[in-house]
C-alpha cells in the first residue's frame, strides 16, 4: 500500500489490518502512552485547499504523536489562494521532501492525480476530495462501529447501517459504503430523492425515503451535515420540512435498537440534521468518533510511511516500554 | 503546375482506377500539353478531401493552443481539406470583420479551404442576435451560425435565428445543452458519476434541447443542425424528426463513437469533454444512427488546449479534445473495420455530406471540373498516435498510444499536395 486515495484501494484484510493497527495505538494511548518514536526524521505535510480545522488537527495531531514533523500548507494566505496550480505546489512539495502529503481539495480525484501524475515520490492519502471520498473518515467510523458493537474484532457482518442525509455531496457517504459493504455490513441510505445520486442503484446498498421505516432496523446510524445553500439549489423545500423528515429527534432515538448508536462526522448542524438532546443522548458516540480518528490516521501513517507492519509495530512499541 | 496522374489506386469501392488532375482541376483527359507528375500509388485508395463542420482553431485570441495555419496543417494530415472554424474566439465571431480576418487567413496558407461559422448572437451571449446577414454576405460567405459550446438557450432567439437565416440558406447549429440543468456539470450522469462524484450531466439536458429545436424548425420551416450527439434519445429524436420530411441535419465526432464515460475513473482531464462522453449503450446507438443515415456527418469537434489546462485537477480543466488528426482512422475503425458501413458510406458521411449541408463547392466528391480536393489512404496499414508527432499546437489528445488503422498518406487541396507522410 502506497497511497490512500479511495477505499478502493483497499483489500477487506487491508482495512482490518488499518484498524487492528489502531486498537493497538488507541490502547497504548489510553495507557498513557502519548508518543511514538516510530516517524522521527519523516515529515508530514498537511496540503489543505479547503478549510477543514477538524480534519487537519486529527491528521496534525496524528502524524505528531508518532514523531514526525509537520507542515501545514493551507489555501488561505498562501500561494495556493494566489493561483498556483496544484501541480506546481506539488512539485514544490517533492522539492521539500515531503514524505507524506495529506491532501484535502474540493475537486473530485485531485488525491488521486497528485499520486497517479507522479509529481510528488511521497506517500498521498487522501483527506477529502470533492464530493467523492473520505477514507480515513470512512476507517475511523467503521472503527468506532466495531468498537462499540464488535468489541473491536474482525469485520462488521451482521450489522446494519443507516447513512441518513445529503448523500449526492457527500464523500463520507460514498467512503462508508465501499468500506462497511467491504466489511459484511448492510447498509440502507435514507434520503429524500433529490439528494441521491442518479445511479445510486448501482452502489449495492438498499434505498428508504422514510427515516421512520428503518431507523428501528439499524444498529448504526450516520447522520450527514446537509449544508443550508443546498435548500436556494431546490434540493428540499425548507430546512423545517427537511429537519421533520430526516432530522434525527429525541422521537426518532427512541425508535432505535437499544444498543444502536448515533454518528456524524461533524460539523454538526444542530436543529437541522440533528437535534441538540440526540447528538448529546447515550446512543451518540460523535465524541469518541473524534479521538478515534486521531487513532485510525495515526494507524494509516504508521503502515504507509513507517515502512512497517502490525507486527512491526508491537516490537517497535515492546522497545520503548 | 498541380497537374498530377495518379495510377494504381483503389477507390472508396475497392475498384481500381487512375485519377488525372490539371492545373488543379480534376480532368478525364489532359490537354495535349499538360505535363503530369506522375505518382504510382500502389495499394492506396483514393477518398475525396474530407469536410468538417466542427473545428476549433483558436485564431484570434488564443494562439497558443492552435492558429488557423496549426490548425489546417493537423487537418490536411488527417485528411481533410475544408474546415470550418467556430466562433468562439477573443474577439468572437460575431461581425464581418472577424470572420473576414478568419477566411483570409486561411486563404493565405492555402492549404484547405477554412469556412469560418458566425456567432448567432453577439458575444454569443444568446440575448441578441449578430448581423447574421453582413457574415453571409462578406467575403467569408458565412451560411453556417452557432453560439458553438453556448446552447441558443432561449426559446425566443432561437426562434427567430431559424426564422433569420431563411434569408440566405443558412442553417444554425445548436450546441444542445440546457443550461440550468447542467450547471458545472463534469461528465455524464449515472453509475460512474455517482460513484467518482462528479457532477452529473444528464442525457436529458441535451435531449429536451434537441426536442425543442425540432419543434421550433418545424414551426418555421427552416435548417437545424444538431451538433455532437452523443444520446442514444438524441438519435431517436432525430430519426422522428427525418420520419417527419423536417429539415433536421445531425453530426458525431470520432470520441463519441469511441469513448465512454468510464474513462472518467481516471480523474486525467483529457478525458473532460462537451458534450461528455456517454455509456456503451450510447455508443452503440450513436454508431446505428450513423449507420443508417439518421446521423447526417462526423465532425470532429477539434478543441485545442495548451498543456496548463489539461495538467491540472478535474474540474480545474478545460473541456476538449483534439479530433482532425485522428478523426478517420477512429471511423474506420469503429464503423468500417466492425462492419457497421462500407467505405463508401464513411467517406460520405465524412465529405459529401457535410459539404452538401454547409454549401461547400468543389468539396466532398471527385467531380470531373471540381477543383481537385482528395486524400490518399492506405488502408492496409495501421499508425500509433504520439501527441508529439501531431500537427496540432496542442497534444491533448484522448487516443495517445493507441494504434489505429488506415494511414492518411496524402492531401491534395485544390491540385496542390498539400501533406505527405512521407515527405
Amino acid at each position: 500500500m502506497k497511497n490512500l486515495l479511495s477505499i478502493d484501494d483497499l483489500t477487506k484484510a487491508e482495512a482490518i489490518e488499518i484498524l487492528d493497527t489502531a486498537v493497538t495505538l488507541s490502547n497504548l494511548s489510553e495507557t498513557g502512552v502519548k508518543k511514538f518514536p516510530t516517524l522521527r526524521g519523516r515529515t508530514v505535510v498537511n496540503l489543505f485547499f479547503e478549510d477543514s480545522t477538524r480534519t487537519r488537527i486529527s491528521f496534525e495531531a496524528a502524524a505528531k504523536r508518532l514523531s514526525a514533523d509537520v507542515i501545514n500548507f493551507s489555501a488561505k494566505g498562501s500561494s495556493l489562494s494566489k493561483g498556483e496550480s496544484l501541480k506546481d505546489t506539488a512539485m514544490t512539495l517533492q522539492a521539500m521532501g515531503a514524505d507524506a502529503v495529506i491532501i484535502r481539495h474540493n475537486s473530485s480525484g485531485a488525491a488521486h492525480r497528485l499520486a497517479s501524475q507522479k509529481w510528488i515520490d511521497g506517500a498521498v492519502i487522501n483527506a477529502g476530495d470533492g464530493t467523492r471520498e473520505h477514507p480515513t473518515q470512512a476507517l475511523l467510523d467503521a472503527f468506532t462501529i466495531r468498537r462499540n458493537l464488535k468489541n473491536d474484532q474482525g469485520d462488521l457482518k451482521g450489522l446494519k447501517v443507516g447513512i441518513v442525509g445529503d448523500i449526492l455531496h457527500s464523500r463520507v457517504a460514498r467512503s462508508n459504503v465501499l468500506l462497511l459493504s467491504k466489511l459484511g455490513a448492510e447498509v440502507v441510505l435514507i434520503a429524500p430523492p433529490t439528494l441521491l445520486p442518479v445511479g445510486v442503484d448501482s452502489w449495492g446498498t438498499s434505498v428508504s425515503y422514510s427515516f421512520d421505516e428503518v431507523i428501528g432496523d439499524c444498529d448504526a446510524v450516520m447522520m450527514l451535515r446537509v449544508q443550508k445553500e443546498r435548500m436556494e439549489d431546490l434540493f428540499f423545500p425548507t430546512e423545517r420540512e427537511y429537519s421533520r423528515a430526516f432530522g434525527l429527534t429525541k422521537d426518532r432515538i427512541a425508535m432505535m435498537k437499544e444498543s444502536a448508536i448515533v454518528m456524524h462526522p461533524g460539523p454538526m448542524n444542530r436543529g437541522l440534521e440533528i437535534s441538540a438532546d440526540s447528538a448529546e443522548s447515550n446512543k451518540s458516540v460523535i465524541v469518541e468518533q473524534v479521538a478515534n480518528g486521531v487513532s485510525v490516521r495515526m494507524a494509516v501513517l504508521y503502515l504507509l510511511i513507517g515502512g512497517a507492519t502490525t507486527r512491526d509495530l508491537e516490537t517497535h512499541l515492546g522497545e520503548n516500554k | 503546375m498541380n497537374t498530377w496522374q495518379i495510377k494504381n489506386l483503389f477507390d472508396v469501392h475497392g475498384k481500381e482506377t487512375e485519377l488525372n488532375v490539371e492545373a488543379g482541376l480534376f480532368v478525364d483527359q489532359f490537354s495535349q500539353d499538360a505535363q503530369p507528375q506522375t505518382i504510382d500509388a500502389r495499394g492506396l485508395t483514393v477518398i475525396p478531401g474530407l469536410v468538417d463542420l466542427h473545428t476549433h482553431l483558436r485564431e484570434p485570441g488564443r494562439e497558443d493552443a492552435e492558429t488557423v495555419l496549426t490548425g489546417a496543417q493537423a487537418a490536411v494530415a488527417g485528411g481533410y481539406t475544408a474546415i470550418s472554424a467556430m466562433p468562439n474566439t477573443l474577439p468572437v465571431a460575431d461581425t464581418a470583420g472577424v470572420v473576414e480576418q478568419v477566411y483570409r487567413l486561411g486563404k493565405l496558407h492555402q492549404l484547405c479551404d477554412v469556412y469560418p461559422i458566425g456567432a448567432v448572437t453577439v458575444g454569443q451571449k444568446g440575448e441578441q442576435l449578430a448581423e447574421l446577414t453582413a457574415m453571409n454576405q462578406s467575403e467569408a460567405k458565412v451560411r453556417i451560425f452557432s453560439d458553438d459550446g453556448h446552447c441558443v438557450a432561449d426559446p425566443l432567439v432561437m426562434r427567430r435565428a431559424l426564422e433569420y437565416v431563411k434569408l440566405f440558406d443558412g442553417v444554425i447549429a445548436q450546441h444542445a445543452q440546457d443550461p440550468r440543468l447542467t450547471e458545472n456539470a463534469q461528465m455524464n450522469e449515472g453509475e460512474v458519476s455517482s460513484k467518482l462524484g462528479l457532477k452529473g450531466w444528464p442525457a436529458v439536458a441535451e435531449e429536451a434541447i434537441i426536442a425543442r429545436d425540432i419543434l421550433l424548425t418545424e414551426h418555421v420551416g427552416s435548417r437545424l443542425h444538431v451538433c455532437h450527439l452523443t444520446t442514444a434519445g438524441g438519435v431517436e429524436l432525430i430519426r422522428d424528426a427525418k420520419k417527419k420530411g423536417l429539415n433536421v441535419t445531425a453530426e458525431v465526432t470520432p470520441h463519441h463513437l469511441l469513448l465512454t464515460d468510464e474513462l472518467a475513473g481516471s480523474f486525467d482531464p483529457v478525458y473532460k469533454v462537451n458534450p461528455p462522453l456517454r455509456t456503451n449503450k450510447d455508443v452503440a446507438a450513436l454508431r446505428a444512427g450513423l449507420a443508417d443515415g439518421t446521423i447526417d456527418i462526423v465532425a470532429t469537434d477539434h478543441a485545442p488546449h495548451p498543456q496548463e489546462s489539461k495538467d491540472c485537477e478535474w474540474s480545474a480543466a478545460a473541456f476538449g479534445m483534439l479530433g482532425l488528426e485522428t478523426a478517420f482512422s477512429i471511423c474506420y475503425m469503429t464503423m468500417v473495420k466492425n462492419e457497421l458501413m462500407s467505405l463508401s458510406e464513411l467517406v460520405d458521411r465524412m465529405a459529401l455530406r457535410p459539404a452538401q449541408i454547409a454549401r461547400y463547392e468543389n468539396q466532398g466528391e471527385i467531380r470531373t471540373g471540381n477543383r481537385a480536393n482528395f486524400a490518399l489512404v492506405d488502408l492496409n496499414s495501421s499508425w500509433t498516435v504520439e501527441p508529439e508527432q501531431l500537427k496540432s499546437k496542442s497534444k491533448n489528445t484522448p487516443f495517445a498510444g493507441m494504434e489505429l488503422p488506415a494511414v492518411i498518406e496524402k492531401t491534395f487541396h485544390n491540385g496542390a499536395l498539400v501533406f505527405d507522410r512521407r515527405g
